[in-house]
């Protein structure tokens, strides 16, 4: 049986590769273990930067760090990065343009037992209209290693979106910033997804192959992959565990709408909180599982 | 870099600093008058007698680095800058106009002589710690000031940095707090009273020291003292809003308004009449 592991896990494992750079550095806000800096921490105390619960002080360290020439790594859970320090990442990252990496696990329904409290369903709403920001929700561990190791050689802020739970890895991993990869070939509707949620996808029972593309990148949008695929399916399901506004369900849209309207309907949170329960349950109490999944992409079909 | 040691000399600077604040502001119509005239004695004593710096090596490694918390009072920061030959005088006039470098709060991409941009408050404190840490990581000697407002203490935020500067034990960090007890709608004390930041600090084990941010001689022999404490400094520096023009001295109404008309002429010609 293939082994699950989670994205989380991934980024902990390459910022621990990525030590041997004397210019990386971490900072945590009291979490190093549930965000896997811990690895880092351990091997590399000299660079790692304890910030207690104090996530707005860890944000404007880490511009500081930035703008003297270092390699920033702040993490915490997404409900706290960005929520909690929004102002210090428009402030003193975006418009510094401080060479700032912001990484949130915990996003999504997908978080679980923890609640609502815990789950971050709007950090790329947040940080999407912020200029200069590139955000990044690898589907899985390896795309996660290989997401984390990229973004320490791109200069510029970037918020990595990750996960609590473990998954499946996906088919054909690949991981270039800004390019979106096909996960597979397929007609009639182009399936845009991101994040460990795109085997639910890849789990829609149904008896055709619809296109299927991995999103990685929400910003900036490899628009020439979406449409590419878009213009030969012309309908579009989006598919996201984040609230249907302002993430990857309204990027999409803003781009279709304008570059190539045609038909569209949308997997995600529907403007609610989540609450406590296994990530299975969840998406399929909030209308993200598999069997959602292929209904939407029916009804598509049919409009 | 130009120098000065003698106090007549910085005083003489720091008159001519507060006439281009207030010519810059006329010739703005808008922006914060009371904060920069209070701020000019300090400003003049960095730039000109404390500060490691090089107006001609921005990215010099060396370099003490200072950042404006409460970005605000910017007026202060580039009229003291374009005296210490950072840019030309006649850039002052560009003052918060379409294309300016000189922004109505500092931003740094316009303007790259500058470390930080700044003026959402309670964020300036935190880059600096940033900053010290980098520097102590890069085994550099230089300082990092941080210049902020009594109003800016409201922002918890604020109180985050002073515990991240105890425990790294930053002795390369000097928080230079302008203590002139107006914000923007009152007087602190009415607005949202911050007690004693004296205790407060110590407290947070930082060494305080608390001056007079109109005399030279305190206010150069601190600075100089607290480039050699073994932990983080705040300097308290009671200052007057307004200084240099008698109608602005300890008012808050004039925290953030220029003056016009013939307030303007007033204020240039009580400035222009130095008399020590």
């Amino acid at each position: 049986m293939v082994e699950q592991k989670s994205t989380r896990q991934g980024y902990g494992k390459a910022l621990l590769e990525l030590g041997k750079n004397k210019k990386v550095i971490a900072l945590c806000a009291d979490l190093n273990e549930s965000t896997q800096v811990t690895h880092f921490a351990q091997k590399y105390p000299s660079r790692f930067f304890q910030c207690g619960v104090a996530e707005q002080n860890m944000i404007s360290m880490a511009a500081g760090f930035a703008l003297e020439g270092f390699i920033p790594f702040a993490s915490s859970f997404g409900v706290f990065l960005p929520m909690r320090c929004l102002d210090q990442i428009r402030m003193s990252v975006c418009y510094n343009k401080a060479n700032v990496k912001l990484v949130a696990t915990h996003c999504g329904l997908s978080t679980g037992a923890d609640g609502a409290s815990h789950q971050a369903l709007e950090d790329v709403a947040a940080l999407r209209s912020l200029p200069g920001m590139t955000i990044i929700e690898p589907g899985d561990y390896e795309q996660a290693v290989q997401a984390t190791r990229a973004i320490a050689k791109h200069k510029g802020p970037v918020y990595l979106r990750l996960h609590r739970t473990k998954s499946l890895p996906l088919p054909k991993c690949s991981f270039k910033i800004g390019k979106a990869q096909l996960l597979q070939k397929g007609t009639k509707v182009t399936v845009i997804g991101s994040g460990p949620i795109l085997n639910e996808v890849l789990n829609a029972k149904l008896n055709f192959k619809p296109e299927i593309i991995n999103c990685h990148t929400i910003k900036p949008l490899d628009t020439k992959t979406i449409l590419r695929s878009v213009t030969k399916t012309n309908k579009v399901l989006v598919v996201q565990d984040h609230q249907v506004s302002g993430g990857l369900c309204s990027a999409i849209a803003e781009l279709l709408s304008v570059q190539h309207p045609c038909k569209v309907d949308f997997v995600g949170v529907s403007d609610t909180f989540g609450e406590s329960g296994q990530p299975g349950e969840l998406w399929d109490k909030y209308g993200l599982s598999a069997t959602h999944i292929s209904q939407k992409i029916l009804k598509l079909c049919k409009k | 870099m130009k120098t000065l040691t003698n106090v007549k000399d910085l005083q003489l600077m720091a008159n001519t600093i507060r006439q281009d604040i207030i010519k810059s502001l006329i010739e703005a119509k808008s922006g914060h008058s009371a904060g920069p005239l209070g701020m000019a004695d300090i400003f003049t004593a960095l730039y000109f007698t404390i500060l490691t710096h090089d107006p001609k090596k921005l990215r010099w490694n060396n370099r003490d680095r200072v950042i404006l918390s409460n970005g605000h009072i910017c007026p202060v920061l580039y009229a003291t800058m374009a005296n210490a030959g950072y840019f030309p005088k006649q850039e002052l006039m560009t003052l918060r106009k379409l294309g300016t470098r000189l922004q109505g709060h500092p931003s740094k991409i316009d303007l790259p002589a500058l470390e930080l941009s700044t003026a959402s408050l309670g964020q300036g404190l935190g880059v600096a710690v940033g900053m010290a840490l980098a520097a102590k990581l890069n085994s550099q000697k230089h300082t990092v000031y941080c210049i902020s407002s009594d109003g800016e203490h409201d922002e918890g935020s604020t109180w985050e940095a002073i515990n991240a500067a105890q425990k790294y034990k930053l002795n390369n960090l000097i928080n230079i707090i302008d203590r002139n007890n107006i914000q923007i709608s009152g007087y602190t004390n009415d607005v949202w009273p911050l007690g004693s930041l004296k205790k407060k600090y110590q407290t947070h084990n930082w060494k305080v020291f608390e001056i007079n941010g109109h005399n030279f001689k305190q206010i150069i022999s601190t600075l100089t003292k607290a480039q050699k404490i073994d932990r983080p400094v705040c300097i308290i520096a009671n200052t007057i809003p307004g200084k240099g023009v008698s109608f602005m001295e300890h008012t808050f109404e004039w925290h953030g308004k220029v003056p016009q008309g013939e307030d303007a002429k007033r204020a240039l010609k009580e400035l222009g009449t130095y008399n020590g």
